[in-house]
């Protein structure tokens, strides 16, 4: 049986939700649309129950997207997803906005149970509700109270869904009810007034108002908060602290995660008789696993900040403060927390995003999120920094490095804005962008929703987007393990007939084989290939290799350019790779990394979508391959022309 | 008759009448009725977003969206 769950944003639904189904549920999409779609199991005895939790609503009648749903279910009875009945949440304290949608439930003859939710502010605010006054005014009605932050009410709502009644009413709110179109304002308002009218009469009956309260402790609070200075002051200390926790304690976890994957693969290829078979297991399956399970401790440290924020009701304050800022520029106040945490990683930034309601300011965050300087950007920035950047100090303690860095941060800020900008004229959208969000009053948050919500976004990433990163990754294994016909052995061959080769140690040998397959495999060819194009922009076939690695994540390209020259890696200082490259010279006698490459390589990596892990949680996020394939074309090309005009006025 | 926008902070009114655009219907739905009454609790710097009560509820609105909304001054 199919129960829906429907209710006005801010009234609990979701943990009603949670408290039901626990863990037993799964995220998806609405078919066709990119709005969460929330399915939860529940078996009572030898009958099973499918829970669908529907984005929350004021009316039947759609503004947004994702209200939109509800309409086209609710007037297509031939919907796969058309309910059998559906629980009604609704704010107990707040029950006169509440019941409008309510009652047009009703009428639609959809068997019903309602819920009077946080039952115990009504006593907090002065109401007292008259239960049997109102099942008298919704005959068929089973009128349940609960309070489901504090897990109250699971059994009564479980009772009431046992003993439900599926047969047709004989009773309306509104007789001979006819949903109006769509996009007919005119009949919908009139309908919204009429429904008013007779809710307030039976409000009157129903509610008595002791004393008026409002939300003092909430509006105490709310004095600091959207302060116009101590809120904007709160804010950044609050992003920074969930900035400090992605950016450094999260790298404890991933290095433990990596290394765990590395040893696993080293450990497995000893076991494995030698050959493709293991090779693909060893050096392509198991380490892009180790490359999707290495996002989650960012993934889930990220959610758990944002449930924080969001079960508290600060998030709500934050939009409100930031919406004038973000608006110039097509963006959305909640735009804000996605875009900072991109700082550290883009893939839990574009799941953020589902806060934004809007499309057009979602799709517009989404696209513009990767421009952020994430965290794989560090290790190339730094390698080509103190590749090409003298240390020199200005003033005895700005130091030029520390100034570049800085910059390249910069860059990356001012290409979201920009970007951003063109797009809210391009981004067509039948959607106006409005605000009108409640300001729901400060809570203690609830530990098991934060919990149920990072699960959920953890699957999701591993599930969905894992696929295709996995994929990806072996492809690109693939690539750089085998060459065509047998120019690898060739390659290594010739490289064991070099005379200087017999002098070398065991190890640089492995080095300088690995050296000599990595230019020998197809990815060498692509590298070779691609010169042409590239040398405008200063590079050469070796760093043409490291951009096609670097596909798989940024940080890919340091690793590369060490197979390439043989170099040992020496940890995170880098000293002899940097002295290596220092010294390497084109076919000219020219040398390879001067001021001009440099800047225009790290102007590339500020630019190109080098993270096909991105793109892949961006085809999960929009549920299509255009916007991650425009979002290639365009930081793509940007990164190109910005790189070559770098290198054009550097040289 | 003011718009909603130009009240200032702690200010009392009463809905008058609710102007035409394509958010009218959302606005009636949220609760803002002709004849409730309503009280500006606070603005976020340059006077938008404004933040709303009515019914209890605090409700955030932009200045463009509060313009639609004409009030008359409460005591």
């Amino acid at each position: 049986m199919k129960i829906a769950l429907f209710g006005n944003p801010n009234t609990g639904k979701s943990s009603v939700f949670n408290l039901l189904t626990g863990l037993r549920q799964q995220i998806g999409n609405f078919a066709g649309v990119t709005v969460e779609k929330r399915e939860g199991f529940l078996s009572l005895g030898d009958k099973k129950y499918s829970i669908i939790d529907f984005p929350g609503a004021y009316s039947l009648y759609p503004r947004a997207k994702d209200e939109k749903i509800v309409y086209d279910l609710l007037t297509n009875k031939n919907q796969e997803l058309y309910p059998d009945a559906a629980l009604f949440i609704v704010d107990a304290a707040n029950l006169e906005r509440n019941l409008l949608f309510f009652t047009q439930l009703y009428d639609l003859n959809i068997p019903l149970i309602l819920v009077l939710n946080m039952w115990d502010l009504t006593a907090k605010r002065g109401i007292e509700l008259n239960i049997e006054m109102l099942e008298k005014a919704f005959p068929g009605v089973q009128i349940i109270t609960s309070n489901a932050r504090l897990r109250m009410g699971k059994e009564r709502i479980i009772q009431a869904i046992q003993t439900l009644n599926l047969t047709a009413r004989k009773t309306f709110f509104l007789e001979d009810y006819q949903v109006a179109e769509i996009n007919d304002q005119e009949k919908q308002i009139a309908e919204t007034n009429l429904r008013y009218e007779k809710i307030k009469k039976l409000i009157e009956e129903v509610e008595k108002v002791k004393e008026t309260k409002t939300d003092a402790f909430s509006r105490k609070i709310d004095r600091i908060i959207v302060h116009p200075i101590w809120g904007y002051a709160i804010f950044i200390c609050v992003l920074l602290t969930i900035f400090q926790f992605i950016f450094s304690f999260a790298s404890i976890p991933m290095e433990l995660i990596d290394g765990i994957f590395t040893n696993f693969a080293a450990y497995t290829s000893q076991f494995l008789p030698a050959g493709v078979f293991n090779n693909l297991i060893c050096h392509g399956i198991i380490p892009g696993i180790g490359g999707i399970v290495v996002f989650i401790p960012q993934i889930a440290l990220l959610f758990f900040f944002i449930a924080i924020l969001e079960e508290t009701g600060y998030l709500a304050r934050v939009v409100f403060i930031m919406d004038r800022l973000m608006r110039p520029f097509g963006l959305n106040g909640k735009s804000v927390v996605p875009l900072m945490s991109s700082v550290a990683c883009a893939i839990p930034a574009v799941m953020a995003t589902r806060t934004i309601s809007n499309w057009k300011e979602r799709m517009i965050t989404i696209f513009v999120a990767p421009f952020m300087s994430c965290s794989a950007r560090i290790p190339v920035y730094t390698l080509l920094i103190s590749l090409v950047i003298p240390k020199i100090y200005y003033f005895g303690f700005i130091n030029l490095q520390g100034i570049v860095l800085f910059s390249l941060y910069s860059l990356g800020l001012i290409a979201v804005l920009a970007v951003s900008f063109i797009m809210k004229f391009i981004v067509k959208s039948e959607e106006k962008g409005f605000l009108l969000l409640e300001l729901p009053s400060y809570k203690n948050p609830r530990w098991p929703n934060i919990g149920i919500s990072i699960l959920e976004k953890i699957k999701l990433f591993i599930f969905d987007a894992g696929k295709v990163i996995l994929a990806i990754s072996i492809i690109l294994w693939a690539l750089a393990s085998y060459g065509p016909n047998n120019s690898m052995d060739e390659a290594l061959e010739k490289t064991k007939k070099l005379k200087r080769f017999s002098l070398l140690s065991k190890v640089d040998k492995d080095r300088e084989l690995a050296s000599a397959k990595l230019e020998a495999s197809y990815i060498g060819r692509m590298g070779k290939f691609i010169e042409p194009a590239i040398e405008p922009l200063g590079y050469d076939w070796k760093i043409g290799i490291s951009l096609i690695t670097s596909f798989a994540a940024r940080e890919v390209f340091v690793g590369s350019l060490a197979t390439i020259y043989a170099v040992q890696d020496d940890g995170a200082t880098k000293t002899r790779l940097i002295q290596r490259l220092k010294r390497d010279k084109n076919a000219k006698g020219e040398k390879t990394y001067t001021l001009a490459s440099g800047v225009s390589l790290m102007i590339f990596y500020v630019f190109a979508m080098q993270c096909m892990s991105t793109l892949a949680v961006v085809k999960r996020e929009t549920n299509s391959w255009k916007w991650p394939l425009i979002q290639l074309i365009i930081m793509g090309v940007m990164a190109y022309f910005s790189a070559f005009l770098a290198f054009q006025l550097l040289r | 008759m003011f718009d909603l926008s130009t009240m200032k902070v702690g200010s009392k009114s009463e809905i008058i009448e609710i102007e035409n655009s394509s958010i009218k219907s959302k606005l009636i739905e949220m609760g803002f009725l002709v004849g409730r009454s309503l009280e500006v609790v606070f603005k976020a710097p340059f006077g938008d977003p404004i933040a709303i009560e009515i019914n209890s509820t605090v409700i955030s609105l932009r200045k463009d969206e509060a313009n639609l909304i004409k009030v008359r001054k409460k005591n």
